[in-house]
């Protein structure tokens, strides 16, 4: 298996581009798993990991823009996250455990593409916008049409994911991140997810369907309407309506169902 | 591949192949075995390392990752000038280890609390720990060790 070591983003972008099928690594937490058993079998290795060009966290006016190679407990230390958007900082502290967020970026999160990965319905909730780049250019896709289908994302073989744009979350909100494991730490999420109220509501989960999702069904019901005990139980009925889990080795469909709406009754009877 | 590290006390040239795991370079390379081999997937913690001031897993880093100038602490660089470090006291003092396979891991994830955190909570230290896994001394005592030594 080749091995390469850009020394920067543009060598990096041009050994992409010369090697499509290059599989990227940045921490590694996910991709040396499967290289280690054999389940991955790639012809070569593109280490990008500490290339800093697409490492920073940083305010730029309304929002804040997020380096695809920070890694999680960057964020969960960051001043300007947990002043703009903690609940991504809440999200990343129940990924792994210290050393999965000491080495974990949360672009791999984000270009693992698995539908149970803890940070995705916080970018779904958040309408991000995610900025991925190749030696020809830049270009932006919205969260929302990232994910095609189980473990499909929208990105091009050539291309990296460089950083994720989050507009800043006002004072007034409320916003929550749940997530119910086996235990606390190094748990993959059985259910995850993501709820806002600010001006509106938004309900983004992980893990109850093939990609992580947003409802915007409760989401139209609930802006509709007056939240009171009724509207909760009926938001909390079309809710497991509109998740599609499945069964699997960590969970069953019944139980995830199940789960998605005491999840969001906890965070309508919080707000 | 070549590189020029700091390993625990000393500088010294690594030569392996990029995509052999870091566990394998430091135990059948290098021969410091203290740091251990569980299971082999990032989950249970034995294989913790210190590299650049972050606790991190050796089995889920290739020797290609790392660069010449990085800093690696393993369990053997604990000892100074042939002591155990007030940490090891505290966790023999406190029979903290049982059969021991758990503990170079445990030793380095609270070496690095420690480190950036002079006053940890009971809850920080457990969340320092949550992924270390012991399945025979049971973690009351090692984190009683750990706080003791505050
Ligand atoms: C024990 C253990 C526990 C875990 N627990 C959780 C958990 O609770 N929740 C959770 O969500 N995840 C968990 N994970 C999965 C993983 O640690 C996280 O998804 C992590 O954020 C991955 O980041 P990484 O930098 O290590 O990715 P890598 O392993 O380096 O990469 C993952 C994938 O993304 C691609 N990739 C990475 N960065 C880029 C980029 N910038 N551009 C293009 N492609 C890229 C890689 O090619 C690879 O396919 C766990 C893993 C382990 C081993
Ligand atoms: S051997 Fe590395 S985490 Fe278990
Ligand atoms: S002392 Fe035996 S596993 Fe912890």
């Amino acid at each position: 298996m080749e091995f390469l070591s850009p020394k920067n983003l543009n060598e990096a972008l041009k050994f992409k581009s010369e090697h499509p099928d290059f599989t990227v690594l940045a921490g590694g937490t996910d991709a040396c798993t499967l290289i280690n058993s054999g389940i991955l079998k790639s012809k070569g290795l593109i280490n990008i990991y500490g290339i800093k060009e697409i490492a920073e966290i940083k305010e730029n006016g309304d929002f804040l823009e997020i380096g695809a190679l920070a890694t999680l407990t960057q964020i969960i230390e960051n001043r300007l996250v947990s002043k703009f958007l903690p609940v991504l900082a809440m999200a990343c502290k129940t990924i792994g455990a210290r050393q999965i967020q000491n080495r974990g970026t949360i672009g791999g999160n984000v270009m693992n593409a698995s539908p149970a990965g803890d940070a995705l319905p916080v970018f779904l909730a958040y309408e991000t916008k995610m900025e991925l780049l190749s030696a020809k250019g830049s270009r932006l896709v919205l969260f929302e049409k990232f994910y095609a289908g189980y473990r499909k994302t929208a990105a091009e073989a050539d291309e990296l994911a460089a950083k994720f744009i989050i507009k800043k979350c006002d004072d007034k909100e409320r916003f929550a991140f749940m997530k119910v494991g086996t235990r606390r730490a190094q748990s993959i999420s059985k259910v995850c997810a993501c709820f806002r109220q600010s001006s509106s509501y938004k309900i983004a989960y992980g893990s109850v369907a093939p990609t992580p999702i947003r409802c915007y069904v409760t989401e139209k019901f609930l802006n509709g309407c007056k939240t009171d005990a009724f509207a909760a139980d009926e938001a909390v009925r079309l809710v497991r309506q509109e998740v599609s889990p499945m069964d699997d080795i960590r969970s069953t469909a019944n139980y995830r169902r199940h789960v998605a709406g005491v999840l969001l009754k906890r965070f309508l009877e919080s707000v | 591949m070549k590189r020029r590290i700091k390993l625990n006390n000393g500088i010294i040239n690594a030569d392996a192949d990029p995509i052999r795991r870091l566990i394998d370079v430091l135990r059948y390379d290098l021969q410091v075995t203290g740091t251990k081999d569980g299971c082999g997937e990032g989950a249970c913690g034995a294989c913790s390392i210190i590299l650049n001031g972050e606790c991190v897993n050796s089995c889920i880093i290739l020797f290609g990752q790392i660069e010449d100038g990085d800093e690696i602490l393993t369990v053997e660089g604990l000892l100074k000038d042939g002591k155990l470090s007030r940490l090891q006291e505290s966790f023999v003092k406190n029979g903290a280890v049982h059969c021991g396979a758990c503990i170079p891991g445990m030793l380095l994830s609270a070496t690095a609390l420690l480190n950036k955190n002079l006053k940890p909570t009971d809850e920080e230290i457990k969340d320092s720990i949550s992924g270390n896994l012991c399945r025979c001394t049971g973690y009351g005592k090692i984190i009683k060790a750990i706080r003791e030594c505050i």
